[in-house]
């Protein structure tokens, strides 16, 4: 446990302790209920303590934390604090308590809590859920195991250490005497908490419920159609509606015909909203009302004529001209150096073998499956809004801005979200809502079409890389040099969201003569995180990068970048970010390779690719094995993941879920997505512009491998997709002799003879 | 506006939208029967997907006064208590990730086996490609297919 997270527990635990024994478990309970909160966390508003999205459990439970609480019936609730996009959070992180517990998988209830102060770190987001708590959750389960088996060693008046949990039930071995948890609430209720630090954890090799595989808590609801997603969503009274932007980016409505469209079927209003000229909050727009969300999306799309203002900026921007200056500006000077290690220019003009190229990737969709969506109850200074979000806190405190209404009055329930992948760590989607509501005095569900959704969201942005690499005599890399080009959304100089390079970008801290620098190009064109920011597209241009220069000096590729990665752990520049373990990347690198085959003779047209990437905190290597055809067709026949995320991996079923998930993604983008921008708007709006995955592209096989390390357990929601791409360029280079220098892979001519 | 009587899930609904009204909207937003999920609103994606007269069907494209008095099945009707053997299927391989077009791929899955009780990965293949899975579990869904296929001939 790092001791940030050490310490922020301690807090949160001292707090609990502050308060005498049965003022404890009164105040929990008088909490949970709704009453008042203000003794165990200072600086709490009473009315936050009236969160209509935090369930309330019965009076009287044994609830030594927020997160858990067992009843006299002896049943046990677990209380999922984070939103679920699909990572599952929402069965992994209760298992860590459940196993600490010692309470049996299948008698575990789980709850969803909605946004509330008295949880931290309430987002899905930078794979980080597990890192940040797989410790801290292990503590509140064992907490509460410890005042279990002092309960019961109390009532036998036997030593606790004559005591052990099991099944729901402590034992006493020696007397065969036992006593289920639900016999023990009332009497472990009356203890003290124990110092989090002080409670013994168990064993890895004791765990019964981490490392199996468990299905999806929510997978009965979601196989018979409950209503999980904020789509689904519904309350008392609620009218439908969507909102209709400008396809110009930073347009304003000029004039609509607001007349017209009120009279269209089943609509039942029409207004603009004004907007507050940001993107990630308020966009100006026409607001759509009706009985349904047809008749709201059929008058939008049928009946609807706006006449926009936009700014002329941005009409005459399109990624043919991003593209046209980023060629340009990559051969010149660049506008900041990031990071310099050595003399790059003498190693190259030293070097036995140089070589430069040129690397260009796209804007991306996140194309979330469920559309942008909110449900939203705004009355005079309150708002309760449903919403599939990955960062609700920053919802809030934007609706509680725009609306003019105390952020403590502002509720957000956590749906499940029907894809994230970054998306919903924005929430202009929720601040539209809860204008549209407060406007029209109703409740509101707002939801986008999949033309809006397409054409408003905030693009994983396009990059240019111009490298120079050089190899000394031995075969070693000496010299590695990008100038790399981003996109900034109206800024010249600093990278929009998600468009940024770290200045520890690999192979810097591997290379001796290293120089990284960046050029940003002004755009008015949105950004947002991606799934794997960053990384999602500058692994494909580095570690192809790599490949080009082991082939250009005749080593064997996987031997090249094994002497690159050495075995030592480098730390990050300056103390900031964590340190990239060379040797930890060295045993994926090994592994993915000797799996995939390496080194095996292919039939010609066929080939094998080995990339890596750190992302995360976690350690990646893909080996890939594809077929092209004379005629260029690309057939990815097998992929294998080889990962190293620590020491445990919590639900083996959800990360192998999460490596095979990202190997789709990070397929179905490098070969057939992108978004391109014309006259200042995107120009693709449905599937079949913007042509995800299906299952008849899906390789047949995809291979996950864990490799278990004595290091702290991290995430696996993003770090398997970057290493894909690469992998399946430098296969195609194996097959073909061609070298894929740009994404998406089906606008590159791969025919060979 | 006119009225319409449906049967959905073997109890008739009587409704009252415009003619044009995509079954998928007046499942959703009149029936509250939300198992049944928006995706794309062309037949692009499959999220839609319910059975009319057994045959898999992408609702969205489907205008309620075309359906007349041909039974439809929504996910809820599938198997209310969700032990197909597809659910089952789906649970066991632990298909899902977001879960939002799972209901559309398990209506799919099921008609695929209704007809063809023993698909190969190529039948399986050309039989779910109309249906979209943004977080990529494809592999799972081939998985759990041949899983239902063999469950379902193990009862048999």
């Amino acid at each position: 446990m790092n001791t940030e997270l050490a310490s922020r527990f301690a807090d949160r635990n001292a707090a609990a302790t502050g308060v005498s024994r049965r003022g404890f478990i009164k105040t929990t309970g008088a909490a949970y209920a709704g009453l008042s909160l203000g003794l165990m966390l200072p600086g709490r508003s009473a009315a936050a303590d009236k969160n209509p999205a935090f369930p309330a459990p019965d009076d009287g439970d044994f609830a030594p934390n927020f997160h858990l609480r067992i009843a006299r019936d002896g049943s046990v609730v677990i209380v999922s604090q984070n939103p679920e996009c699909g990572q599952g959070v929402k069965t992994a992180l209760p298992m860590l308590i459940a196993e600490e517990l010692e309470v049996t998988w299948d008698s575990v209830q789980i709850t969803q809590a909605g946004l509330d102060n008295r949880y931290q770190r309430q987002m899905a987001g930078g794979s980080g859920a597990t890192p940040a708590h797989f410790m801290e959750f292990r503590r509140l389960g064992a907490t509460a195991k410890a005042m279990l088996i002092t309960a019961a060693a109390q009532s036998w008046d036997v030593p606790e250490s004559e005591c052990h949990a099991a099944a729901n039930a402590v034992h006493h071995a020696a007397s065969g005497r036992s006593l289920g948890y639900g016999e023990l609430v009332t009497a472990a209720s009356a203890l003290e908490v124990p110092d989090a630090e002080s409670v013994q954890l168990k064993d890895p090799q004791d765990f019964k419920i981490l490392g199996k595989r468990i299905p999806g808590i929510d997978n009965p609801a979601l196989f018979t159609g409950k209503p999980l997603f904020g789509i689904d969503q519904t309350v008392p009274g609620m009218v439908h509606a969507t909102f209709i932007k400008c396809p110009t980016f930073g347009g304003t409505v000029k004039n609509a015909n607001l007349d017209h469209v009120k009279r269209q079927p089943g609509v039942t209003d029409a207004f603009v909203i004004e907007g507050n000229g940001k993107i990630d909050e308020l966009l100006p727009g026409v607001a759509i009302l009706g009985v349904d969300t047809w008749s709201v999306l059929k008058a939008a799309s049928r009946a609807l004529i706006v006449e926009w203002d936009y700014p002329e900026e941005t009409a005459g921007q399109s990624t043919d001209g991003f593209y046209a200056q980023a060629e340009k500006l990559s051969a010149g000077e660049p506008q900041k150096e990031l990071r310099a290690d050595g003399d790059v220019d003498t190693a190259l003009t030293q070097a036995s073998a140089s070589l430069e190229s040129y690397y260009t990737y796209p804007y991306l969709s996140h194309a979330t499956l469920e559309p942008q969506n909110c449900v939203a109850v705004v009355t005079a200074d309150r708002a309760e809004i449903w919403a599939p979000t990955q960062l609700p806190s920053w919802g809030r405190g934007l609706i509680a801005g725009n609306l003019g209404i105390p952020e403590e009055n502002v509720f957000i329930h956590m749906t499940r979200i029907g894809g994230g992948f970054g998306r919903r760590l924005i929430s202009d989607y929720m601040v539209q809502c809860a204008a549209i509501a407060q406007r029209a005095g109703v409740p509101v569900k707002m939801t986008w079409s999949r033309e809006e959704d397409t054409q408003h969201d905030l693009y994983r942005a396009a990059g240019w890389h111009r490298f120079k690499g050089g190899v000394d005599a031995a075969g070693k890399l000496v010299a590695w040099q990008d100038h790399f080009v981003t996109v900034g959304q109206q800024s010249d100089s600093e990278p929009g969201r998600g468009a940024g390079i770290s200045s520890d970008e690999f192979p810097g801290r591997f290379v001796p003569n290293f120089k990284l620098s960046q050029t940003v190009i002004n755009t008015g064109i949105p950004l947002g995180w991606w799934r794997a920011p960053g990384s999602c597209a500058i692994a494909f241009a580095t570690q192809s990068f790599l490949d080009e220069l082991a082939q250009a000096s005749g080593v064997d590729p996987v031997e090249f970048k094994l002497a690159v990665l050495g075995e030592e752990a480098k730390p990050a520049a300056g103390g900031r970010g964590p340190e990239y373990h060379g040797g930890r990347m060295s045993t994926v690198v090994k592994d993915a390779a000797a799996k995939i085959g390496w080194g095996k003779t292919l039939p010609k047209g066929e080939g094998l690719g080995v990339a890596f990437h750190f992302s995360h905190l976690g350690y990646v290597a893909i080996g890939a094995h594809v077929q092209v055809s004379p005629a260029g067709q690309l057939t990815v026949k097998r992929v294998v993941a080889s990962c190293d995320v620590g020491e445990t991996i919590m639900n083996l079923s959800g990360a192998e879920n999460q490596v095979q998930g990202s190997i789709v993604d990070g397929l179905s983008s490098a070969l057939g997505l992108q978004v391109t921008v014309a006259n200042g708007a995107v120009q693709q709006s449905n599937f079949h512009d913007y042509p995800l995955m299906r299952i008849n592209g899906t390789p047949e096989k995809i291979e996950v491998h864990f490799i278990s390390t004595p290091f702290p357990t991290t995430g696996l929601g993003e770090p398997a997709l970057p290493p894909l791409a690469p992998a399946i360029g430098n296969a195609i280079f194996a097959a073909t002799g061609k070298r894929v220098r740009s994404m998406p892979f089906n606008q590159v001519d791969l025919s060979w003879s | 506006m006119s009225s319409y009587t449906l049967k959905v899930n073997g109890e008739s609904h009587t409704v009252d939208v415009a003619p044009d009204t995509p079954l998928l909207w007046v499942l959703r937003d009149h029936l509250n029967l939300v198992g049944t999920k928006y995706g794309c609103g062309m037949g692009l994606c499959g999220a839609c997907t319910v059975h009319l007269n057994g045959a898999a069907m992408r609702s969205c494209q489907l205008p309620v006064s075309a359906v007349g008095a041909q039974p439809i099945t929504t996910i809820e009707g599938l198997d209310p208590a969700g032990v197909s053997a597809v659910q089952q299927a789906w649970d066991e391989v632990d298909v899902p990730q977001c879960g939002y077009c799972q209901s559309g791929q398990i209506m799919s899955a099921a008609a695929l086996l209704a007809s063809n009780p023993q698909p190969t990965d190529s039948d399986i293949d050309s039989a779910m490609a109309g249906n979209l899975c943004r977080c990529g579990t494809y592999v799972r869904i081939r998985q759990a297919i041949h899983l239902a296929a063999e469950k379902t001939a193990a009862k048999a």
